[in-house]
Order: structure tokens, then C-alpha cells, then sequence
């Protein structure tokens, strides 16, 4: 794996100073299943505007982490699952317009599901063209392939117009030409942002605040310039 | 598995023992020979005399069925929250369509209302309990992907029914199947339906009119798929209640009296009904001997009999599914006899239960032995059609045994044996049902007797022996799903096929 360790930085902000307000403020977190820790005694402040990237090994916890913020975050945040969570018998709109059910009321959504609003349509669009998904507006989700049902996934997420926005591998299953831009329209979509991705070069280019796991523990929590190779190589090292 | 199979099959021999097997007729292949003639040289022209009875048989089978998915849906909303709607879902579909047919008939009078209330209560029972395990066995990722916030509704709406949609269709449209049976067979107890026509050609012994008939309805059958298109149902219901709605006259007066009065144990209106007042009076002696003696006289007698035929149905149609089933399989045979058992399989399960024993009675006399056959020739042919299906899905290793006797035993018996047990129990309450009603042509179980109280009038019998076949269905309910718990065996809710 080659890493640049320049990479990225000017496309962030730099990271608030001490009075900006803790959006995440974890002390001692464990979190288990079936009494097996996934996450132990983590500790964790993310402040208002900062996008964080999560990154590890798999079964470092990442996932056990991003899950725990997103209950954090309550009604605020917008959360892009590993396995998409998508409906898929309906439309890429009906699937992006998901992203809202709790603004609007049942009877509503009930309208919407047999016959979209022009309004809806309006607001739905944009997020849809800047996916490249223009052409499968009306399509079902079940007939699209994994990248563009991620792409969908993604846009129910930043439709959703939450102030933190959680990503779980949001970029894992779409072509390289086109992360790059959907990491940065997630980027623009909330104010706090934090996503778990494998594709390290891909995160340091685009993060400017790296937190690594392993093992349920964070190992290193920098700026994404200060990461370096042997760091990464420890981080990803075989077991044992 | 092996251990249990093996005490039903003790249970059905000691019933056959009991069971009155006897073939009354002398000359039973006469008949049959008869019958076969009338086979291959129908009569069309019976089709002329018929055609509002299809046409009846279509619309009674629409109406029963919107009827039944409105209820069945409100049902399944509260069905998984509330024991008593779950019970009350078990009791309403315990009873037999034509027994319900029996129960609104002095309350509506032999119109379409009738029919269509016959239909569409128990199946209302039915679809509750399936829809509730369709919705609540769908994937819950879509569920998991919405705003934490979002309402139930919309929750309903956006994460439940798109994923479940296309379990709840495929099911729906297969009691729409059913529900054309049940209107046909309804014709049978007098609504003008084509179970009508069929029983006048059999009990005449019209043998060119009766497949004609038989045939169209294969043809409707099969057809459905060419004109049943799902936004094409709305219009179809509506049509259907606007060509019955003309014909419908409910009176409020005979309902109450129905309600208050007719259903009360006969010792409570005999002395009002004497001295013409239509006085009720109340003795606690006198209804407690009325239920006494009609347990002892009917329902002892009526309830035994409907468990001996039970019985030796449900291990009938387990022999017989275990026989037809490698037929459509395709590890057995190649693609034209696969292709023709399949058919086959369809004519069997398509043809009524309630048409195929009236015609083995009118062939081998009242015995246990014409409903039985028929009972296990219908649900075999439903159970080798899913245990084929099954057995179709199996990978197996390329290098099997050459010969067939020892790839059905070693290979693909053992696979399929839990599912076609699990098929096999989930379709016991429904023989069940069968056996008792088919006593209204004449073997002595339940339906027997029911038959006999609304020839004679007497409602409270009616009343309290559908109440006792009600309760032995959701008895046998009981031990079925205990059974199949114990064996660990599962079929998936869109299989369970009553």
C-alpha cells in the first residue's frame, strides 16, 4: 500500500479550537454483544464541523462505533449502512425520499408512494443527478447494480439534510473514478461528518482527522498529514 | 421424524380397522365406466344452461375474497398484539365455508350475500394469520435504513409492505384459486353456482354434462394467470359487486330474530313456541340434558367418525405425495413426463375435494373409503406439487446411484422428508375440515349430522355441532404446530396452502 502522507488537508476545515461545541463526547465506552466487547473503553470527542474518518482492520469495531454515534446522534443524524438498507422493491426517488419520512406526515408519504409530489421531485432531483443516477430516477432499487445501489444509499443519506451525517463503507462498492466526488458531496451534505472506510489512500486524501481502531480500542487519532506508513503497517499487521 | 411418521401410520391402520370401508354398490365399474365415456365425449352444450353460473361462480369467488384480504388485512394489523384476535382468527377459519354458508343461510336467505360472506369470513381468518407471518417474517434491513423517527405508518408503508408485497400477491392470488373452488362447491348447498349444474348432472347421471362442466372450470382455473393482472382486480371486484348487487334483499328483522332466538337451545323456546308467544324461559336442567344428549346421540358419534377419516387421510396423502412427488422432480425423470405429471398434479388439486367425493360416492356408496380417496388425491397432488418443488431446488452430486429407487431412498428422501412433514401437519386441520364437512353427502361425521339439524330446521343443533367441529380444528391446530415444533420441521409462510 502506498501512502502520500501530504495528501489532503486544504479541503477540510482545520479542526475548531477548544470553545466549539462536542457533538461526540465518549468517555470509557464499551459496547458488547453477547457480552463480547466489541467497542472497550473508548474515548472520543468529536466537535461540531469536523469530518472524521474511521479506519482499521476489520473487526476493529468500526462499525460497533459509527452504530453507537448514530443512536447518539438521535433525530439529527443520517446514517449510511454497510448493507445499504434499501427498500428494494421501490424507486431510486422513493428510496432517496425515505430519507424524510419523519418530516412529513403518514398521509403524505402514503401520496407520495403512489404518485410524487412536483415539490418532492424538485428537492429530490439535484441529490439524484449529482449521483449520476438520473437515468434510473423511476427505476427499482433491486434491479440497479451494488455501486449504484450505494450511490442510492448515499443520497437518501444526504437528502435526509441532517446536522451529522454516519457512513459505514459509504464508497466500498463504487467505481474510483466517482468516490472521490460522493466523499465530497457527503462531506458538504452535514456539518459533522464521520465515516469507516477501508481504501486508507482514498480516506487520507479526502479526511483531515484520522482515528484508527483495532481491536476494539483506538490505537491512533491524528491529522490525517501526521499519519504515517509504519503507523498504517502496525495498524493493518497480521494477527499475533 | 422416522419414529413419529410411524405412529401416525399405527394410528390410520387401527382407523382403517374401525373405518367402514365397504363399496355398497354392486356394479361400481359400470359407473365408472360410464363416467369415463362421459370423459372424452362431453356434452358442451351443458355450458349453454351453465353460464350464468360461471359467471356466479366468478363473481361470488371476487367478492368472498375482497371481503376476506379487507378483514384478513385489519386483522393481521393487531393480529400479532392481541391473543383474543388470534383466536378469534383460528375459530372463524376453523369452520368450513360451506358450513358457514349453512349458518348465514337462515340468516340472509340462499342469495349472494350468503355466498359471499361464506367465503370471505373464514378466509378473512386465513389471511390474517398468513399476512401477520409474511410482514413479520420480511427482511427488516429496509425497516432499519428509515429516520428513527418516522411514524408507523409510514414505517408500514416505506419499510414493510414494498419488501413483503410480493409474498402477500403471490398468495393472494393463490386463494383466489381456492376461493373460485369454494364458490363452485358452494353451488352444492344450493347458491347458484356451478356446483349447482354439477350436482344435478351427477345425481342425474348426465355423464357427458358433468366433465363439460368440470372442464370449463379447469379452464377458468388455468386461465387466471392470462387475465388476472393485479390493477386489474380493483375493476373486477367492483364489476363483481355491481352484478350481484341487484339481487340482494337483507332483512334486519329476520337477523335479530336470528340472533335473539333461533340460536337458543330448544328447551328455552319449546314452551313459548307451543303457546305461541315465542316466550324464552331459562332452565339450566333442561339445557344442560339438550347438550347432553346431543353430545351422546351426534357429536360423539359425528366427532369420532370425522377423526377416524382424519386420520386416514392424513397418512393416505402422505403415501400418496411421497409417491407422485418424483414424478415433477427433476433428478427422476426427464422434461416430457415431468411435464405431464405436472398437469396431472394440477387437474387433482384443482378439481374440488367436495366434487371428487361426490363422485366416488355416487360410484362405491356412502363409506369412508370415497372421502378418504378423495380428500388424499386432492392434498397429495397440493403436496407433491411443493415437495417436487422442493426436491427441485436440491444440488446434487453429479455421481448419483444409477437406478432411481436408490437416488429417491438414499439421496432425495432424506433431504425433503422434514419439509413434506412440515407441508403434511400444516394441511392435517384442513383435512380435518374436509372430513367433517363431507358428511354432508353422507358418511357420518360431523357434517353428517349439521346436514341433518338444517334439513330439520333446528338451528341451535346447528349452532352447537359447528361449534364442536370448530373447536376439535383448533384442537388439531394445536397438536400440528406441537408436532411440528417437536419434529424442528418449517415451511416458509407462503407455503402453508389451506
Amino acid at each position: 500500500m502506498t501512502v502520500d502522507p501530504t495528501a489532503g488537508g486544504e479541503a477540510n476545515r482545520p479542526v475548531s479550537g477548544a470553545n466549539a461545541r462536542a457533538v461526540f463526547e465518549l468517555r470509557n465506552v464499551t459496547v458488547a454483544y453477547d457480552e463480547v466487547p466489541a467497542i472497550e473503553r473508548v474515548s472520543l470527542r468529536i466537535e461540531e464541523g469536523e469530518k472524521v474518518v474511521l479506519i482499521g482492520p476489520s473487526g476493529a469495531g468500526k462499525s460497533t462505533l459509527l452504530r453507537h454515534l448514530y443512536e447518539l446522534s438521535g433525530e439529527q443524524g443520517a446514517l449510511i449502512h454497510q448493507d445499504y438498507s434499501l427498500i428494494p422493491q421501490l424507486s431510486v426517488f422513493h428510496n432517496v425520499y425515505a430519507g424524510r419520512l419523519d418530516q412529513h406526515t403518514a398521509w403524505r408519504n402514503f401520496r407520495t408512494l403512489l404518485r410524487p409530489d412536483s415539490r418532492d421531485m424538485h428537492t429530490v432531483q439535484p441529490i439524484i443527478e449529482a449521483l449520476d443516477l438520473q437515468d434510473k430516477t423511476h427505476e427499482r432499487v433491486q434491479a440497479l447494480s451494488g455501486g449504484q445501489q450505494q450511490r442510492v444509499a448515499v443520497g437518501r443519506a444526504v437528502y435526509r439534510d441532517g446536522q451529522i451525517l454516519l457512513g459505514d463503507e459509504p464508497v466500498s462498492a463504487i467505481d474510483p473514478h466517482q468516490a472521490g466526488r460522493v466523499l465530497e458531496l457527503i462531506k458538504g451534505s452535514a456539518a459533522t461528518v464521520v465515516l469507516a472506510m477501508h481504501d486508507v489512500q482514498l480516506a487520507l486524501e479526502h479526511f483531515s482527522r484520522v482515528v484508527a481502531l483495532r481491536d476494539g480500542q483506538i490505537t491512533f487519532d491524528l491529522p490525517a498529514a501526521q499519519v504515517d506508513r509504519n503507523m498504517l503497517s502496525h495498524l493493518y499487521r497480521a494477527e499475533g | 421424524m422416522l419414529r413419529t411418521s410411524l405412529v401416525f401410520v399405527a394410528i390410520a391402520a387401527v382407523c382403517v380397522g374401525l373405518a367402514d370401508l365397504e363399496i355398497a354398490t354392486l356394479e361400481p365399474w359400470d359407473e365408472l365406466r360410464r363416467i369415463a365415456v362421459g370423459f372424452v365425449t362431453p356434452d358442451a352444450g351443458a355450458l349453454t344452461g351453465a353460464s350464468q353460473a360461471l359467471l356466479n361462480t366468478i363473481t361470488f369467488a371476487f367478492c368472498g375474497l375482497a371481503l376476506g384480504v379487507t378483514g384478513g388485512s385489519l386483522l393481521a394489523a393487531v393480529f400479532s398484539r392481541s391473543a383474543a384476535v388470534r383466536s378469534f382468527c383460528a375459530c372463524i377459519r376453523a369452520v368450513h365455508e360451506l358450513f358457514w354458508a349453512f349458518l348465514f343461510l337462515p340468516v340472509v336467505g340462499l342469495n349472494p350475500i350468503c355466498g359471499i360472506l361464506a367465503i370471505g369470513v373464514p378466509y378473512a381468518g386465513v389471511f390474517a394469520k398468513v399476512y401477520a407471518e409474511i410482514l413479520q417474517e420480511a427482511d427488516r434491513r429496509a425497516l432499519n435504513g428509515l429516520p428513527p423517527r418516522t411514524g408507523g405508518l409510514s414505517r408500514f408503508f416505506y419499510g414493510v409492505l414494498p419488501v413483503a408485497y410480493p409474498d402477500l400477491r403471490a398468495y393472494t392470488s393463490y386463494r383466489l384459486e381456492c376461493a373460485l373452488r369454494s364458490s363452485a362447491i358452494l353451488g352444492f348447498i344450493g347458491l347458484p353456482t356451478l356446483g349447482f349444474h354439477l350436482e344435478t348432472a351427477f345425481r342425474e347421471g348426465l355423464y357427458a354434462e358433468a366433465p363439460a362442466l368440470l372442464y370449463a372450470f379447469y379452464l377458468l382455473i388455468a386461465s387466471l394467470r392470462w387475465w388476472v393482472k393485479p390493477r386489474l382486480v380493483p375493476l373486477y371486484v367492483a364489476a363483481s359487486f355491481a352484478l350481484i348487487s341487484t339481487e340482494v334483499h337483507v332483512s334486519w328483522d329476520n337477523i335479530r330474530r336470528f340472533l335473539t332466538y333461533e340460536i337458543l337451545p330448544w328447551p328455552m323456546r319449546s314452551e313459548g313456541y307451543y303457546a305461541g308467544t315465542g316466550q324464552i324461559v331459562f332452565d339450566a336442567m333442561e339445557v344442560g340434558r339438550w347438550a347432553w344428549d346431543l353430545t351422546l346421540s351426534e357429536v360423539v358419534p359425528g366427532a369420532w367418525n370425522t377423526l377416524i377419516l382424519t386420520q386416514i387421510a392424513l397418512v393416505g396423502t402422505g403415501l400418496f405425495t411421497l409417491v407422485v412427488f418424483p414424478g415433477i422432480c427433476r433428478h427422476f425423470y426427464s422434461r416430457v413426463p415431468r411435464a405431464l405429471s405436472h398437469y396431472g398434479l394440477i387437474v387433482l388439486r384443482t378439481t374440488p375435494e367436495y366434487i371428487l367425493a361426490y363422485a366416488l360416492l355416487q360410484l362405491w356408496g356412502p363409506s369412508v373409503m370415497p372421502a378418504a380417496v378423495a380428500i388424499l388425491l386432492h392434498n397429495g397432488a397440493i403436496l407433491g406439487h411443493l415437495t417436487g418443488g422442493h426436491a427441485n431446488t436440491l444440488n446434487l452430486r453429479t455421481d448419483l446411484p444409477k437406478r432411481r429407487i436408490d437416488r429417491y431412498l438414499f439421496e432425495v428422501l432424506p433431504r425433503v422428508y422434514g419439509s413434506f412433514l412440515a407441508f403434511l401437519f400444516y394441511r392435517w386441520e384442513v383435512m380435518m375440515r374436509e372430513s367433517a364437512v363431507l358428511g354432508i353427502l353422507g358418511i357420518p361425521t360431523l357434517g353428517f349430522f349439521i346436514d341433518s339439524a338444517i334439513a330439520a330446521d333446528a338451528i341451535d343443533k346447528v349452532i352447537f355441532l359447528i361449534g364442536v367441529t370448530a373447536l376439535l380444528n383448533v384442537g388439531i391446530d394445536s397438536i400440528s404446530q406441537l408436532v411440528r415444533r417437536r419434529l424442528r420441521v418449517r415451511a416458509g409462510a407462503v407455503f402453508t396452502y389451506d
